[in-house]
């Protein structure tokens, strides 16, 4: 037996850490600041700050050497099972890969992180060129022919694109009557949330239950002159891509909208589909997905929005160009947006991106999406095939691409333990607990696992041999599940007493008053 | 000082255990305990009640319980000051039940608790005894929305209900399954009507995890947007349901709740009308159905809406159906199409295609109606 196939003796780390405040002891210090009266004499501190943004009173921080903050940091470390500790197959939709040391070297270079955006424009003239390359990059990979990389991530991308219709119908005289948008119910939330914020009607297309995509005559049925757009993801969360992509976007086309494609989930079409030979109008990507840049709680995010020639007008201030003279950021377009965000965008993830796209080149790219898929349909082949009570609602039978939506609703039904308990236990086996499906919550007991280029076939064995004997314990000693995690620093909790928001305290302040209350 | 009434169907949840789905009727009860099940009723009652003492609720109340078996056991047991009613059986039957209720509607109480399944609150429902009830879920089959989401979640319940004035109900749906079918591995359930429970719970039963708070949202949203759009003039057959109810309850409107209601310019025209009714105006005039979809089953027509019958939907028509449903209810359906049960097939044919359904204040889906699938 392989040690992949052995089952892990995992325990996490336990220190019952208390929090930092309640470290805290009088006359600590990690380091000493000068005097006040030094300060003054360096710094003028009277005319540096202006009165109304100095503090009437020190800050309440706990009071720590360094070495017990060191401590305190590191303890708590070891109670998180991090993307980079363990298989992290689960958060799916959420493209979790290995994001290259090197990289981290580049963005982590005084180089880059000592930057400040209100530098002289000629003295970055390194990074305009890193954004102006990633911007030719970027057309390449999907067809399109500007992009900005200003949205702060997917939903604002999304966001900026229904912006681009708004203006772009405006200035044709269609503003009031182009007011509706119509997207599918298991594409990403934002395609439906981010055209609402911007004002328009939403009408959401429903799967059909065996081919796991919307019809063509659902779409024709409701497309009209009201209609701005199409946003939609393929594929949708199911991983199923949507054949009929191209007729779709003629529908729309043919009454006048235009079409937006959300590639946000981009790693299973590199190299393979392009939002141009689609049709589609604009598309954003997630430069913090699948171009490996970290994410979540790991860094910040920064959605890439392409558009073609006759919208690049409308992309949001400034855009980044190559003069005679050099890089510069061009804010004199009057038919733009405007802003979406301060600046221009994280330039640590678009150098991240820029990185990870040079090392692998054109092939590298699209062998990425043909093992991601071939990564993913061999996990559903070994999940549907040995783990009893799982099943891949909508569109059964079908291949995926880069993920897939799966259902412990059978195993629920026959022994009581559903995805909740299943995401609990994996942790006893050293996994991260995983995502379970955006809304609405189509498919009972979901579980949506990505597991992208970064895995091996023996990750993916072990990750799978997790799921098989959790659902063997489901099926002998459901109790054992159910009151799961036993080796996780944190047991089971109710999460009962905290679905009311008055009954949860999340910071260091809400705690102080309510004792205080008390 | 309140008035709880404490009702335990002492034999609910014990087919469960061994493989009966449910244990409505004598003959299954019979077979439940020949298969060895034991009372369970009683011990998750228990839970419920301990998790309440534990919340040190006021101390001005007193529970009703019409038998020992039926409540009283376990009030003197966790010492509950109680009074106990003329009932005396241990083996209880179902016009038990009917009589707990009627004897606790006498003595006036305040809120009726009781501990069963979707089978105990259908005879309460039954009973037409008309009280504010929370059920303890207790039972095989809890499809239902008037039960706490677990035993344990009675306590913190009703200690904050007795803070409170309890007038203030919301009516709920009382569901039941067909056992006999549901044995066979056959899922229909029914609406069967509906009962009210305090409102502003935050612990009810729901059927899925998005919760009622969203749901109740959601259909104000949907109403808001069908009042937005009637027309002057114009007749709106409103069918039955609380899907429908915000629309009625908005407009300051007390319908029928289980009938079909006819508005005009935003007015009550005919309260529960019957088929005669809607072709009456039919004859002289245009209008317009809203109905709403059963829940996990996907019926708009020939089920709990018999009003709406060929004749009427033949003469209104497919453009003038306004269908509403909650997100979460056409999820239920598993992409399954909506379905007609009318009995003329050639009607049927004509009404399937494809429907654009409010879902909440800003979104609408659309989705197929075929009775071919």
């Amino acid at each position: 037996m392989s040690n992949y196939a052995k089952p892990r003796n995992f325990h996490e780390a336990r220190w019952d850490e208390p929090l930092v405040f309640e470290l805290s002891s009088p006359g600590q210090r990690g380091m000493l600041l000068p005097e006040e009266k030094e300060l003054k004499e360096l710094f003028d501190g009277e005319e540096l700050l202006p009165r109304s943004v100095k503090r009437k009173q020190a800050p309440q921080l706990p009071e720590l050497g360094q070495a017990q903050v060191l401590r305190h940091f590191l303890r708590l470390s070891q109670e998180t099972l991090g993307q980079e500790i363990n298989i992290d197959i689960g958060l799916g939709t959420c493209t979790m890969k290995y994001s290259p040391k090197i990289h981290e070297q580049f963005v982590r270079s005084h180089k880059l992180s000592s930057l400040h955006p209100l530098q002289p424009i000629e003295s970055v003239q390194g990074i305009l060129e890193v954004y102006y390359e990633m911007q030719e990059l970027m057309k390449s990979i999907s067809g399109m022919d500007a992009f900005s990389f200003q949205p702060g991530g997917g939903a604002q991308a999304v966001f900026s694109n229904a912006s681009i219709l708004k203006k772009y119908f405006e200035d044709h005289g269609e503003g009031e009557q182009r007011d509706e948008i119509i997207t599918t119910v298991l594409s990403h939330p934002v395609n439906a949330a981010s055209p609402h914020t911007k004002g328009f009607k939403v009408i959401t297309l429903m799967p059909d239950p065996d081919t796991g995509y919307p019809s063509i005559e659902a779409l024709k049925e409701v497309v009209s002159e009201r209609t701005a757009g199409l946003f939609i993801t393929n594929p949708e969360d199911t991983g199923i891509f949507n054949p009929h992509i191209k007729e779709m976007v003629k529908i729309v086309h043919d009454v006048g909208g235009l079409c937006v494609a959300d590639i946000a989930d981009s790693n299973g079409l590199f190299g393979i589909v392009r939002a141009k030979e689609s049709g589609f109008d604009l598309c954003h990507f997630n430069l913090h997905k699948s171009f490996s840049s970290p994410h979540g709680s790991m860094g910040p995010c920064c959605g890439a929005q392409g558009v073609k020639d006759f919208l690049s007008k409308y992309l949001p201030l400034p855009v980044v160009v190559k003069t005679q003279q050099g890089y510069d950021l061009d804010y004199d377009r009057k038919d733009s947006i405007g802003k979406v965000r301060k600046f221009y965008g994280v330039a640590a993830v678009v150098l991240r991106a820029y990185c990870w796209i040079r090392t692998l080149g054109a092939e590298g790219l699209k062998e990425v999406s043909r093992v991601s898929i071939l990564n993913n349909n061999y996990l559903m082949h070994r999940l549907l095939h040995e783990v009893r009570g799982i099943s891949a609602p909508w569109g059964k039978e079908k291949y995926r691409m880069e993920q897939v939506r799966y259902s412990f609703e059978t195993m629920k039904k026959e022994t009581g333990v559903g995805t909740d308990d299943v995401s609990r236990r994996v942790v006893d086996y050293g996994l991260q607990d995983y995502f379970q499906s955006h809304h609405p919550w189509l498919i009972d007991e979901p579980f949506t696992p990505e597991p992208n280029e970064t895995y091996s076939k023996l990750d993916i064995d072990e990750y799978a041999n997790v799921f098989k004997r959790i659902s063997d314990e489901a099926y002998s000693t459901p109790e054992l599940v159910l009151s799961s995690p036993h080796r996780a620093p944190i047991s089971k909790i109710s999460i009962d007493p905290y679905v009311d928001p008055k009954d949860l305290i999340v910071t260091w302040r809400v705690y102080q008053k309510r004792r205080e209350e008390k | 000082m309140k008035k709880i009434g404490l009702l335990i169907n002492p034999i609910a949840g014990m087919g469960g255990a061994v493989g009966l789905k449910g244990t409505d009727g004598d003959e299954i009860l019979e077979e439940a305990r020949r298969r060895g099940a034991h009372p369970q009723s009683e011990l998750k009652s228990k839970l419920a009640l301990e998790s309440f003492l534990t919340q040190n609720p006021p101390k001005d109340y007193k529970f009703y319980c019409y038998s020992p078996s039926m409540g009283g056991n376990l009030c003197a047991q966790l010492d509950i000051p109680f009074l106990l009613g003329p009932g005396n059986k241990v083996k209880t039957k179902r016009e038990d039940t009917l009589k707990a209720c009627q004897w606790m509607k006498d003595q006036g109480v305040d809120l009726l608790v009781f501990a069963g399944g979707d089978g105990t609150a259908r005879d309460i429902l039954t009973s037409k005894v008309d009280l504010p009830v929370l059920g303890i879920p207790t039972g095989v089959k809890i499809h239902s929305s008037v039960f706490v989401r677990t035993p344990k979640h009675l306590g913190r319940e009703l200690s904050e209900l007795l803070r409170l004035p309890l007038h203030e109900v919301e009516l709920r749906e009382v569901m039941d399954i067909d056992e006999e079918r549901f044995r066979n591995n056959r899922l229909s359930a029914r609406l069967f009507g509906y009962l009210g429970v305090p409102k502003n719970l935050r612990y009810l039963q729901m059927k899925k995890s998005s919760g009622g708070v969203e749901n109740q949202i959601a259909l104000q949203g949907i109403a808001q947007r069908i009042i937005g759009s009637m027309e002057p003039e114009e007749y709106y057959f409103v069918g039955p349901g609380t899907s429908t109810k915000p629309i009625l309850d908005v407009l300051g409107i007390e319908g029928s709740l289980l009938g079909v209601d006819i508005l005009k310019d935003k007015k009550l025209v005919v309260k529960d009308a019957k088929e005669e009714d809607l072709l009456k105006i039919l004859n002289n005039s245009n209008a317009k159905i809203i109905v709403s979809v059963i829940g996990g089953q996907g019926y708009i027509f020939g089920r709990g809406n018999q009003q709406f019958s060929p004749a009427v939907l033949r003469k209104v028509g497919k453009k003038n159906i306004q269908i509403i449903a909650t997100a979460e209810k056409l999820g239920s359906l598993g992409g399954r199409a909506l379905l007609m049960d009318l009995g003329d097939e050639s009607l049927e044919k004509d009404l399937s295609g494809f429907y654009l359904i409010p879902v909440d204040a800003t979104s609408t889906y659309v989705y197929p109606c075929d009775n071919q699938e």
